[in-house]
This record gives C-alpha cells, sequence and structure tokens, in this order.
C-alpha cells in the first residue's frame, strides 16, 4: 500500500463513516448514475463524504485498483465497499440498506411506509 | 467501439458457462445495456463478488468499451 492514491482513499473512507466516489459533486452530479446514489443517501437523510473523481485522474483510476470494480459511483459505509449504482439502488429498495447503515450504525431518516 | 449485445452475452458465457444470460440494449444504441444474470456459481457469494465475477468475465471491458451495464444477478431460486 505504499500507492500515495490507495493511501488518500484508505484515509477517505476510514475517517469518514459513509463516501461516495463519484462523478461531481453532491450539489452537482455530472453522471447519472452518481446522481441517483445522491438522490438515494438524500432522501434518507444520510450524512456522507461526496469525493469528485474527476478532479483527480490518479484518483479515477485509483479508486478502480483499489475496489477492484470498474465503474463510479462507489459507496463506502464504515470503510467497507457497499456497491455501484445497481448494487445501492437494488438494496435501498429491498430496505437492505437501512439495514446495513443501523448494524454499522450511521444514522438516517425511518424508511417511510 | 460499442459492443453488440451477443458479444456480451458470449463473454459471459464464457466464465460463467451455466448462466442464464439476458442482456438487453436499453436505447438502441449500443452503449447502454441491462443485463441479467443467472448462476449457480453465485450461490453464497455477496452482490459485491457476483458483480465482480461478470466484470472478470468481460475482461476489463466494463467502464471502457462498456459504459453503461446495469447489472442483475443472482443463484437459480428453487
Amino acid at each position: 500500500m505504499s500507492n500515495p492514491v490507495f493511501e488518500r482513499i484508505q484515509a477517505d473512507i476510514t475517517e469518514n463513516p459513509v463516501v461516495l466516489f463519484m462523478k461531481g459533486t453532491p450539489m452537482f452530479p455530472q453522471c447519472g448514475f452518481s446522481a441517483r446514489v445522491v438522490q438515494i443517501l438524500m432522501h434518507m437523510g444520510v450524512k456522507f463524504k461526496g469525493v469528485n473523481v474527476l478532479e483527480d485522474p490518479s484518483l479515477r483510476e485509483g479508486i478502480k485498483q483499489f475496489t477492484n470494480w470498474p465503474t463510479i459511483p462507489q459507496l463506502y459505509v464504515k470503510g467497507e465497499f457497499v456497491g455501484g449504482c445497481d448494487i445501492v439502488t437494488e438494496m435501498f429498495q429491498s430496505g437492505e440498506l437501512a439495514t446495513l447503515l443501523d448494524e454499522k450504525g450511521v444514522e438516517h431518516k425511518p424508511a417511510a411506509a | 467501439m460499442p459492443m453488440s449485445a451477443a458479444e456480451i452475452e458470449a463473454l459471459i458465457k464464457a466464465s460463467l458457462p451455466d448462466a442464464q444470460v439476458t442482456v438487453e440494449d436499453l436505447r438502441g444504441d449500443g452503449d447502454h445495456y441491462a443485463a441479467t444474470v443467472v448462476s449457480a456459481a453465485f450461490k453464497g457469494k455477496s452482490r459485491v463478488q457476483q458483480h465482480q465475477m461478470v466484470y472478470a468475465a468481460l475482461q476489463g471491458r466494463m467502464g471502457g468499451a462498456l459504459h453503461a451495464l446495469a447489472l442483475q444477478t443472482s443463484p437459480p431460486q428453487d
């Protein structure tokens, strides 16, 4: 782990309970898949750090290698990779995302009945 | 170069021979696909691991030649 990009990613996911590596920022997502995950997190009232991979080409490539995952966005909760847009959407719809956040002790709004 | 749905299906089946693969070209532009993959190899694997197996089958094309492939994976239901 002497790769400085990997060290930066590791620090981000260690220091922040919920981190979304995305294209654009939470206020201005620049890709539909990133926007969808932002929407889900905001809908659930989850506080998260958005990391814009478009600002840094080495991060954009590095995060793919770090996670062994070819696409962006990538959601990390308490240092653990949860998934990309498809998995997060599926987990949100099935209620598994709320369960995971509870298990990890991350605050979120109760799901609307 | 965009990929055809048949190519995607062939690559997935080459590494997961038992897989039932459905590939749908979402916009008819050869660039935005949705795939459903059902394979016994997914049993006992997490969703992340299942998707990683499909990405491995696509040999690095995902995120490159293949811009958008919405994936749904599961072991066979019985």
